[in-house]
């Protein structure tokens, strides 16, 4: 079976999930349908959403980004550090994102460089960054913010119910979703992350391509952070706490395999569009938060057993087709079932 | 086969799904009373406190209950898990859309709630803050549970008297950095001790935060009790908080002495033991009780929360909005061993 | 990884140069908390007073216990980041239990140890049987037990007044001096290391996580491997949740939050390799050790606890970044290959 049909088939799945949840909603709560309802859908996922679209990436090239949700935290506090000193936005605005360009770099040289596993420097990463954020800014929030800015955050495009910062996503979803899909540096994306020593002899500059894809990640957790901002009103040090899990849960729900190598953007924006249905149904029928997370976690694990289960079913009914009509020519390759790598 | 074996599975996943919402969500929600007409459209209040895991909320609730079996109104509380701002938002925004005819709400901080209340104000939903408040503007009415200096004085007067002669190192153990009503609190009792002659041998030496959460208090503690060896008393205005406290210091056997605001259930065996002799709070349940009856009052418009309104409600007297749109529920009870006994909450 | 099994003497020198690294970073871990322990002592002497060093080293026993478990969860090439919310899972439980009297104190505790197996179990299970790789299957459950602690919490805490008095009272034991929970925590780190060293399952626990493909060869059953030490370290973490409320009394259903991070940290600084087969248990026990010594030497150094995050942050960078560029010249020294 071809990449393409395999991860058209999960794409389907989520699709139908979000339509059935869709339905769910709609059936339990009157207000579901609402202009209003689609608005807040989106919005308590907003950032989650965007940082998935470039971790999607990192993932596939085989590596991860634990950091960005410390990233985010970072870029907040310098914010408003800055804007509480009087910096006005649009200077401080691009400040965070060159910080979060810088932060991105780190992990990126840490991993290509000094060749240390991202899980763990980006752990580090995570609490540095996190830490960093707590010495600039300490316990306090800062407020008062410009109004163009938290309408930008809190509100809707005059006339529609799509929430600004959506827009930001789409646009994301959009680009990166083309460069992955469409063009050569996505390929080799791909490439890197099926089979490094591969890539590397027919020509793919890994370690710059690692290094852009870090750096991206990072850069996109500070404009992240800068939305988190805009949204609240306020900015704090502990913003994003928790983020990084979330993000994940999205990326791998999204069909992409953790061990890098496959995955699609559609099918992260189709995982984003399931978790935020669920919350927000969940929210609406007062059923406790409690329960989302036993649904996202129990989402989490079925979106990876269910495929092992039905593949290891589908080999072993192949098996017994086999014993009883034995084939002329050779074996049906039986290596998929051998497993991929047993990496972490 | 494996696909139709996928497609099942969801199918299956969803259905699960479907069938457990109505089950649990009639636990979450509460029933309205029955034998009693409710109004058309019926009044419906929605509370979001700080954090639902919290049992000084639960006791404000059954407070709010009482007041919406006697109005027969509706009544129910969704909120965050943690005492958390960018958590307790997507209560708000989602409370919103249900259109109820009013949010009550304690801010777990008070500028990142804005904009959503803002939005609810804008679709007619009556915002009451309570116990703890939004910025002002983005409310209706705000039920300040005691009078903020009042309690500052108190606060700092417990201190002294825990003190030996007045004097010494005393330190605070408040909830989370950004909670409006524990910050005001504290600035209060701050001016009061620099203010006030009496105080000046009390040397307040730092201020840490527990978030409300029972181990990070209790690790708080700890490094306070650690830290300063000298410390006389800790002042906890948080009803976590001076659990926690008391519990650390009886854990470790210290002198330290432990006041603040908790609930006499809570403090019974400290206030025995003499670890902490005197605290204070108030009727929470009456805290409840008050801000639906004010939702109602707003929602049928007999007050609109302009500064000067008063009115009247059953139990509890007459009141009188101040400044900010502001309404204080009463003074603070003061707890010791004279009468720990008598009060069950 | 791909590289060939070469049962040669020189994967034999490695192996023993591997240990004695590990031995390296265990004194070197010692020798840095001796110094940071004096510095501190001249800086603030109630450093070295009971009342400071019970409660610390109490916690720093219930992080190592659960560190010791993580190690050998790492050490196959795995991860568990579920262990915070079977911690939390199992000392609310646990609390419940007892604040409505249904069991009394030590069958509520050997529930809550046994609660943790089951738990470590399932994540064997997730793991070993149904192959989900350890990331995800633990991301998974690390939501789906807090999910669980937080439906039987109903919003409420369990307070100290509603555990059966006394309760919390064997956090503050001693023995000779020496905290109870340590003594605990020393004879779970000296059991780990025994069987890890002196058995069979021990040899196969390495060899699973340095080489897979070759420990396959051989004979050795990976899944009996990982299904066993998932649930070693569920059990573990368990323990640790029994301990955890013993400590703190009071138990609502955020408890232990956090600690994932600080047990990794706590592992990785210990020299536990990230990419397995090599560590010991001793070690990420020591780590557990240094990092709660960093946090209260910050307290009593009056520095700001917002430093404590940054801090933890760069000693894991610099701890892997050691132990990798360590590896990484042995293996060059001893396999004559370029290792990825």
């Amino acid at each position: 079976m071809t990449t393409i049909r395999r991860l058209v088939r999960w794409e389907m799945l989520l699709a139908i999930l979000v339509v059935a949840l869709i339905a769910v909603g709609a059936t339990v709560s009157p207000v579901f349908l609402s202009a209003n309802n689609f608005s807040n859908l989106s919005a308590a996922l907003t950032e989650v959403a965007i940082m998935a679209l470039p971790m999607a990436l990192v993932i596939i090239a085989g590596e991860i980004d634990l950091s960005v949700e410390a990233m985010l935290g970072l870029s907040c506090a310098v914010l408003g550090f800055l804007w509480a000193e009087g910096v006005p936005l649009w200077i401080g605005i691009p400040t965070v994102l060159i910080i979060g360009a810088l932060g991105g770099a780190l992990n990126g040289l840490l991993v290509t460089r000094f060749m240390l596993p991202s899980l763990v420097v980006t752990l580090g990463t995570l609490a540095l960054f996190r830490g960093l954020a707590l010495v600039v800014l300490g316990p306090r929030g800062v407020s008062r913010f410009p109004e163009w800015f938290t309408t930008f955050g809190f509100r809707n495009v005059p006339g529609t119910p799509i929430p600004w910062p959506f827009v930001i996503f789409a646009i994301l979803a959009i680009v990166l979703g083309f460069i992955l899909h469409r063009t050569w540096a996505g390929r080799h994306i791909y490439a890197v992350g099926r089979n490094v020593e591969a890539a590397r002899y027919s020509g793919v500059r890994v370690d710059r391509l690692k290094l852009s894809l870090f750096t991206l990640s990072g850069v996109v957790a500070a404009l992240a952070g800068v939305i988190f901002t805009a949204r609240f009103a306020s900015a704090r040090a502990d913003a994003g706490e928790g983020m990084t899990l979330t993000v994940v849960t999205i990326v791998l729900l999204g069909g992409v395999n953790i061990f890098g190598g496959r995955g699609t953007i559609p099918g992260v924006v189709l995982a984003f569009f399931t978790l935020a249905v669920l919350g927000n149904v969940l929210r609406l029928t007062r059923v406790s938060t409690e329960m989302q997370s036993i649904a996202t976690g129990a989402l989490l694990i079925l979106s990876v057993v269910v495929p092992m289960v039905a593949q290891q079913l589908k080999l072993a009914i192949e098996r017994v087709r086999r014993d009883r009509h034995p084939p002329s020519v050779g074996h049906i390759a039986g290596a998929e079932a051998a497993g991929g790598e047993e990496a972490i | 086969m494996s696909r139709h074996l996928g497609w099942a599975a969801t199918f299956v996943g969803a259905a699960m799904l479907v069938a457990s919402v109505p089950v649990v969500a009639q636990d979450a929600s509460m029933e309205p009373a029955a034998a009693c007409t409710p109004s058309d459209p019926p009044l419906s209040v929605i509370f979001i406190p700080k954090q639902v895991n919290n049992p000084y909320f639960d006791a404000a609730a059954t407070g709010a209950q009482t007041a919406a079996d006697e109005l027969c109104g509706e009544f129910s509380q969704v909120g965050p898990q943690n005492a958390n701002a960018a958590e307790q938002v997507p209560f708000i925004t989602d409370a919103t859309t249900q259109a109820p005819s009013a949010i009550a709400i304690a801010a777990d901080g008070p500028d990142e709630v804005v904009p959503s209340l803002t939005a609810a104000m804008e679709q007619g939903v009556k915002v009451v803050g309570y116990d703890s408040s939004p910025a002002a503007g983005a409310y209706d009415v705000f039920v300040n549970q005691v009078d903020f200096s009042g309690v500052g004085v108190l606060l700092a007067d417990w201190a002294c008297e825990l003190a030996p002669d007045c004097t010494g190192e005393i330190a605070v153990l408040s909830a989370a950095e950004t909670a409006p009503n524990q910050n005001a609190w504290i600035a209060l009792m701050t001016d009061t001790l620099a203010n006030d002659a009496k105080y000046a041998n009390l040397d307040l030496v730092t201020t840490v935060y527990g978030n409300d959460d029972p181990q990070d208090s209790a690790t708080q503690a700890q490094g306070l009790l650690q830290t300063y060896p000298d410390l006389k008393v800790i002042v906890a205005p948080t009803t976590v908080g001076i659990l926690a406290a008391a519990q650390v210091v009886k854990q470790q056997g210290s002198d330290v002495k432990v006041t603040g605001l908790g609930f006499p259930n809570d403090m019974r065996e400290y206030v025995k033991d003499g670890i902490s002799p005197v605290f204070g709070l108030w009727s929470v349940p009456d805290l409840g009780y008050l801000t639906y009856y004010i939702a109602s009052l707003l929602v049928d418009g007999t007050i609109t929360g302009a500064e000067g309104e008063t009115f009247t409600v059953p139990n509890l007297g007459d009141y009188t909005i101040g400044p900010d749109s502001v309404v204080t529920l009463g003074p603070a009870f003061r707890f010791d061993a004279s009468n720990i006994d008598e009060f069950n909450f | 990884m791909t590289e060939t099994v070469a049962a040669t003497s020189s994967e034999g020198r490695l192996g023993r140069m591997v240990t004695t690294v590990a031995r390296q970073r265990e004194a070197s871990l010692v020798a840095v908390m001796l110094i940071l322990g004096v510095f501190v002592a001249v800086q603030a002497p109630q450093f070295l007073s009971v009342s400071n060093l019970v409660p610390v080293t109490v916690l720093a026993s219930i992080i190592a216990i659960v560190a010791v478990g993580e190690a050998l969860v790492i050490i196959t090439r795995n991860v568990d980041l579920s262990v915070e919310a079977i911690m939390g899972l199992v000392a609310f439980s646990v609390a419940e239990i007892l604040s409505r009297k249904a069991l009394d104190a030590p069958a509520a505790m050997a529930f809550g140890v046994g609660l943790g197996l089951v738990l470590g179990m399932f994540n064997g299970f997730l793991v070993s049987a149904l192959r989900v790789p350890a990331i995800v299957a633990t991301l998974g459950t690390l939501s789906l037990f807090r999910g669980f602690d937080y439906l039987i919490a109903g919003g409420k805490q369990v307070t100290l007044t509603e555990l059966p008095p006394g309760y919390t009272d064997p956090a503050r034991w001693t023995i000779v001096g020496v905290p109870l929970f340590v003594l605990i925590a020393v004879a779970v780190v000296v059991v780990t290391s025994l069987v890890l060293r002196q058995t069979t399952f021990g040899r196969q626990v390495y060899a699973v996580g340095s080489n897979p493909d070759a420990a396959a060869i051989l004979g050795i059953r990976r899944g009996v491997v990982v299904f066993t030490v998932f649930s070693v370290c569920g059990l573990l973490s368990g323990l640790a949740g029994v301990m955890w409320g013993i400590e703190f009394g009071t138990i609502n259903a955020g408890a232990a939050t956090g600690v994932t991070l600080q047990v990794v940290a706590a592992v990785v600084v210990g020299g536990v390799n990230i990419f397995g087969g090599s560590g010991t248990v001793v070690g990420a026990a020591l780590g557990a050790l240094f990092l709660t010594l960093v946090s209260n030497a910050l307290i009593l150094l009056r520095l700001s606890q917002f430093w404590l995050e940054a801090i933890y942050g760069l000693v894991i960078l610099l701890a892997v970044a050691a132990d990798s560029f360590v590896l990484r010249r042995l293996r060059r020294t001893f396999t004559g290959r370029r290792s990825r």
